[in-house]
């Protein structure tokens, strides 16, 4: 039994027929295409599948796929602006914030969650805001310092 | 702020250094912070089909009989795979460099041997249907006695393991039951010491959990060739594996890799890609074998567990003149890496120290875990976490500070390894200095002054002299003025951790270590643990 769905994905709507219990993390990769959302553990626990639910941090992994009809999804995808980068991903890259990239997206959207909330963060704020991701490359120190940038306004390269 | 001491490392590098000490960005960070990189799993396929596996719920237990009709049957089911599907179903990692014997099948016989071991293939339309099928896969079992600890195992009728390997320990050189080092007596060096202290050190198995589990995706190309897109940390290593279990030319396979969510040790040792490629060969399909957070944690390995005892005998002087180290290396159910650990492991007894008296025993031991394998410095790393604690206690219990009790005992140029190689370019004392003088931690003159160039063996044998630092008066006064040191162990928290008192001089000097053997010089037969005996 399949369901159609349809969701406002990074600003544009979007449809898609999502099977009997279906999670948001798998419609999103294998029925909407959008690799950007990646699967770490399909269980709610280690945040690699973050993604924000009407501005809201979620794990897409245990979050019903039906339940979001009607509600407006981000993703990495949509973070950037034609070919200007958010000030997230420009600090993510200067800052050494990432090594093998699996847990970058749903870091970067727990981090966009905090400073859309809160544009000036404490140290404390982030390390509460990503306490939900797991990074087992950076020791998670250069991602800290990454959104502390951001927020300052600090990084100002453009890819 | 880098700072390359020319000094020490005259030789070793090249002066013009355009990376070291400059940020540099990461070719790939741009894909990671957009989303776009493309890990194995970002390739999409029309028709993919999905690999499930079932596991053995037992430790150790007879296979008694399988049932699938139900299964071959079940809704979106193409293809059932099963032991005798394999064309070759025994295999050992290493065997590519002709290092021990296969004995891991990649989907279970008769026997299985730890808890998620598989035993049988799932191919179907979507994952969801390839779980439910595995539902109905009846299998029945008759128990076996099993063992879950290395020392247990060795004991006689421990139960056996590995069919391989029926006495519980890996076979190196076709005879031996484990690796040995013998330098000086060590015995006798135990009688002179002031101080013998003997513990024992243990580390439980350590999970990499890399956020991107282990996973590949084998696609049948037109010209007869696979195309296999995979999270593997050795692409090669994996493609010549996948290669020889299903019996194929390595020519006829194409590996895509490289960007991998994490690896750590924990990827190279090929779990998914021999059978995503028999799914693919046999259903004419792509197909994805993917791991879930559970099968990663249960069937692919870990850091191995280990047990180490160490036995030191130290003078009141600081020198330590004897080590004997004993120890199991959990290799689980199978060999994977643990092989290969053990060597590293008894490579790099007794530590960074010259030592006169080395003796060691180290064993690969088969229990009814999960296979061990390879993971950052592995074999090495639990044995400094022993090693290192105990120079600390040893320390604690001659009254000496752990930092300069270190730079006593470490390596110098010319000094001889317990492994009968000369040390060169040994820089142990001066990273100590440098440490110490950035954590503020004052070390007395003579260890200011200390040098890895002077005061090696070889000055040894020509002045004739013993390798102490006299303490001296003042010396010994500054050091009760230092600052409170915390030994790292805090077992030692109740001794005193420094005395006034001068250390005594020492009674004896220590026994001479063993001639090199004569025929170490260029052209000479050569030893690897590995390869046995060489011509270099």
């Amino acid at each position: 039994m399949k369901t159609p769905i349809q969701i406002r994905l990074n600003g544009e709507d979007v449809a898609a027929f999502a099977d009997g219990g279906a999670n948001l993390l798998d419609v999103l990769r294998e029925s909407i295409g959008d690799l950007s959302v990646k699967g770490g553990c399909w269980q709610g626990t280690c945040g690699t599948c973050t993604v924000l639910i009407d501005g809201a941090p979620r794990l897409s992994c245990v979050t019903l796929a039906e339940s979001c009809a009607g509600k407006s999804i981000e993703t990495v995808a949509g973070l950037r602006r034609g070919p200007d980068l958010h000030p997230l991903q420009n600090a993510f890259m200067e800052r050494f914030a990432a090594q093998c990239g699996y847990c970058t997206p749903g870091m970067l959207m727990a981090a966009k969650a905090l400073l859309d909330r809160n544009p000036n963060p404490t140290r404390e704020n982030v390390v509460e805001a990503i306490a939900g991701n797991i990074c087992r490359c950076t020791g998670y120190e250069p991602i800290i310092e990454a959104v502390l940038d951001a927020a300052r306004g600090d990084s100002r390269r453009r890819a | 702020m880098l700072e390359l001491r020319k000094d020490i490392f005259a030789d070793e590098r090249d002066d013009n250094l355009k990376e070291v000490g400059q940020p540099t960005q990461r070719q790939d960070i741009l894909g990671h912070v957009t989303g776009t990189s493309a890990f194995y799993d970002d390739h999409r396929f029309s028709n993919l089909l999905h690999l499930k596996i079932l596991r053995s719920p037992h430790a150790h237990a007879r296979i008694r009989s399988i049932d699938d009709a139900a299964a071959v049957r079940a809704p979106g089911v193409k293809r059932v795979i099963r032991a005798a599907d394999v064309p070759v179903n025994l295999n050992t990692l290493l065997s590519l460099i002709q290092f021990g014997k296969d004995d891991e099948p990649s989907l279970a016989t008769d026997v299985v041997r730890y808890r998620g071991e598989p035993i049988l293939g799932i191919v179907a339309t979507s994952e969801r249907a390839a779980r439910e099928a595995l539902a109905l896969v009846r299998v029945s079992y008759d128990p076996l006695p099993a063992v879950f600890d290395v020392e247990e195992a060795l004991k006689p009728g421990a139960p056996s393991v590995n069919p391989t390997y029926p006495k519980n320990t890996f076979e190196y050189h076709g005879k031996y039951d484990h690796q040995k080092l013998r330098f000086g007596d060590v015995e006798a060096a135990f009688t002179q010491a002031d101080v013998v202290l003997e513990d024992r050190y243990q580390m439980s198995p350590i999970e990499h959990a890399p956020t991107e589990t282990n996973g590949s995706i084998a696609v049948p190309d037109t010209n007869g060739r696979f195309v296999v897109y995979t999270s593997t940390q050795g692409l090669f290593f994996s493609l010549d594996t996948a290669a020889k279990i299903n019996a194929m030319p390595s020519n006829q396979l194409h590996f895509i890799g490289g960007t991998v969510g994490g690896g750590f040790g924990g990827k190279v040792d090929t779990l998914t890609e021999p059978l995503a490629i028999l799914a693919a060969r046999l259903t004419g399909a792509p197909v994805r074998y993917r791991l879930s957070r559970h099968e990663e944690m249960q069937f692919g390995s870990p850091r191995g567990a280990e047990r180490i005892y160490v036995k030191d005998g130290v003078m009141k002087d600081g020198r330590i003149i004897a080590r004997k180290v004993r120890a199991y290396f959990d290799s689980g159910a199978y060999t994977r890496l643990s092989s290969y650990a053990v060597v590293k492991c008894v490579a790099h007894i007794p530590g960074p120290y010259t030592i006169p008296n080395v003796y060691a025993d180290v064993f690969c031991v088969f229990t009814n875990r999960t296979p061990a394998t390879a993971m950052r410095g592995f074999g090495v790393t639990a044995l400094d976490f022993a090693l290192e604690c105990q120079m600390d206690k040893l320390a604690v219990a001659i009254g000496m500070d752990p930092l300069e009790f270190r730079m006593l005992n470490a390596y110098r140029d010319g000094d001889m390894k317990a492994h009968r190689r000369e040390a060169k370019n040994c820089a142990l004392i001066e990273c100590a200095q440098v440490a110490a003088e950035k954590a503020n931690w004052p070390l007395r003159d003579e260890f200011r002054r200390m040098s890895s160039r002077t005061g090696g063996a070889k000055a040894h044998a020509d002045a004739g002299a013993v390798r102490t630092v006299a303490p001296t008066p003042t010396a010994a006064a500054a050091r009760t003025a230092a600052p409170q040191r915390v030994p790292y162990d805090r077992s030692s928290a109740t001794a005193p951790a420094h005395t006034a008192q001068p250390p005594t001089p020492p009674r004896s000097p220590p026994p001479p270590p063993a001639p090199p053997p004569a025929g170490s010089t260029h052209g000479a037969p050569r030893f690897s643990s590995v390869f046995g005996t060489r011509r270099r």
